[in-house]
């Protein structure tokens, strides 16, 4: 069964601002980002018969919004998750269990590190004394992403020959979009050397080889072919949707210079009928400069390994040929803790033309693919404009 | 690097066979009988064949490096950084994730795929934990 052309993501926006969001919730960011993205659209609230989310108990959401939703997911995969939920927003739609699905997203990243506020993130990973991560990893002083990635970063360099300069080249391509969208959070002009000189967070991630933190939400709506075509804005197809795992923690990965990226990049392909050569615009997740590199590799865009070679000589950088995370990603525009739907957000963007200095011509196609755990979860989709 | 804020593992029914043999300074992981291999973390089955017949055995301590990070946020109390964080590849197969000691977090010093093998750290009565060193090739 294939799912593709049966749903139209139709509606995409930010919470009211994103980046520092004093004097919110959560919660709030969810619910402003849900009226944002339906307003998009030309929905209301009321239409919403489909919930989805990942953070909060999706049951405690439709609550606090005052919907009582038909169907519901809370598909928690870290930050993929809202990537996956749009292939299983399109299943129920197609099953014709909802008709309009509402993924929402909201974190308060930064101002939870301050003190002042909860993230939202829900509860932590390391939670159960019993798990095997409390036993037999975090007495060895290991436990949030840089302190795993790193583990794979360094073994892709070791068969692969992978450089600290390419892997800069990642975060210095995706600033200088982040310098073309007024939303993004660090705007400021950055080299290779600024990276390459940037203090270890964990060796071999430099500070700017890592994501921000930051405050920010959410949201998309979709719904089924027919309806999509009467809306507000012109839609964009799903035309092709996978999910995988390979593993929860990164040390049960079973090759650790790979993700799971492989396995549903190659049926988000397969359902689109298309090949990574029919992509116009890419959107990965970067929560390290590390994890976008691989994930290209993955995809099949580059061979297994090239993926240095590939991104280097600022290919993926505004007027290259490689158009990526256009948005300035999660290095450089935002990164709240589970920063898929910003994917999800900008692709539809660049497919509608809405991106003004950014706007990447003639884009028709766009391959959106997020990553959850620590490189455990992955979810891949290709949209594609009428 | 042992302090009373040490945070320390919490045996699990399907893990105390484990532990004791640590607590005797000897390295013990399941092995399934179905499939002849070894298996780590321990379950009460083989995650490579879902069989149940599985049985304890002491394995030699020696691995290579698979890889490794230099950890300079301390992520766990009594970690003083810049540490290293290793994942190892035992000699019998699986690999786990440990601690590189007696090396400096030099990535001069420090290869993937250099020998090791494994020291036992007396974290507190009931609790020795794994860790890993090199040997002279």
């Amino acid at each position: 069964m294939s799912l593709s052309k049966k749903v139209a993501l139709v509606g995409v926006d930010e919470s009211d601002e994103i980046g520092i969001c004093e004097g919110k919730t959560a919660l709030n960011l969810h619910a402003e980002a849900a009226r944002n993205a339906l307003r998009d659209a030309g929905l209301q609230l009321s239409d919403v018969d489909g919930l989805f989310t990942a953070g909060p108990s999706v049951m405690g959401l439709a609550e606090y919004l005052g919907i009582q939703p038909s169907y519901m997911d809370g598909t928690s995969v870290g930050g993929s998750s809202f990537v996956i939920e749009v292939e299983h927003a399109a299943a129920a739609i197609d099953a014709g269990i909802c008709s309009v699905a509402l993924i929402t997203h909201g974190e308060m990243g930064y101002s939870a590190r301050r003190g002042r506020a909860s993230r939202g993130g829900g509860p932590g990973r390391f939670f159960d004394p019993e798990s095997a991560q409390a036993q037999f990893e975090m007495p060895y002083g290991v436990g949030p992403p840089p302190s795993a990635y790193s583990l794979a970063a360094m073994r892709h360099m070791h068969e692969y020959g992978t450089t600290s300069e390419q892997l800069a080249e990642v975060a210095v391509a995706t600033r200088k979009w982040a310098q073309l969208n007024p939303k993004a959070f660090m705007r400021d002009p950055l080299s290779i050397d600024d990276v390459l000189s940037s203090r270890w967070i964990a060796y071999p991630f430099h500070l700017l080889d890592c994501c921000l933190v930051t405050d920010a939400g959410g949201a998309c709506v979709i719904v089924g072919a027919d309806r999509a075509k009467e809306l507000a804005k012109p839609p964009v197809w799903l035309l092709g949707s996978g999910e995988a795992t390979t593993h929860g923690s990164l040390v049960n990965n079973p090759d650790l210079t790979q993700t799971p990226a492989r396995y549903s990049g190659k049926r988000a392909f397969e359902m689109a009928g298309m090949t990574p050569k029919d992509i116009d615009v890419v959107e990965v997740y970067d929560s390290f400069t590390y994890t976008a590199l691989v994930t290209i590799e993955e995809l099949g865009f580059c061979e297994k390994g090239e993926g240095g070679p590939f991104l280097s000589n600022q290919r993926s950088a505004p007027g290259g040929d490689f158009p990526m995370n256009t948005n300035g990603g999660g290095l450089s525009y935002t990164h709240p803790g589970m920063y898929g739907m910003f994917l999800i957000i900008e692709a539809v963007r660049q497919l509608r033309g809405e991106c003004g200095e950014r706007q990447v011509p003639n884009a028709k196609t766009a391959l959106v693919n997020g990553t959850g755990g620590a490189l455990s979860s992955t979810g891949t989709l290709i949209l594609g404009g009428d | 690097m042992t302090t009373p804020q040490r945070l320390l593992p919490q045996p699990s029914p399907e893990t105390q066979r484990y532990w004791d043999g640590c607590k005797q300074h000897e390295l013990w992981i399941p092995y399934c009988t179905d499939c002849s291999q070894h298996f780590f973390y321990p379950r009460p089955f083989c995650p490579q064949c879902f069989g149940w017949s599985v049985e304890w055995r002491r394995v030699s301590g020696r691995a290579t490096l698979y890889t490794y990070s230099i950890q300079y946020r301390a992520y766990a109390p009594g970690f003083e950084p810049p540490y290293v964080t290793a994942i190892v590849q035992l000699e019998e197969g699986p690999r786990m994730l440990t601690n590189l000691v007696d090396i400096e977090p030099d990535p001069e010093q420090i290869r993937c795929d250099m020998p090791l093998e494994v020291v036992f750290e007396d974290a507190s009565d009931e609790i020795s934990l794994p860790k890993f060193r090199p040997v002279a090739s």
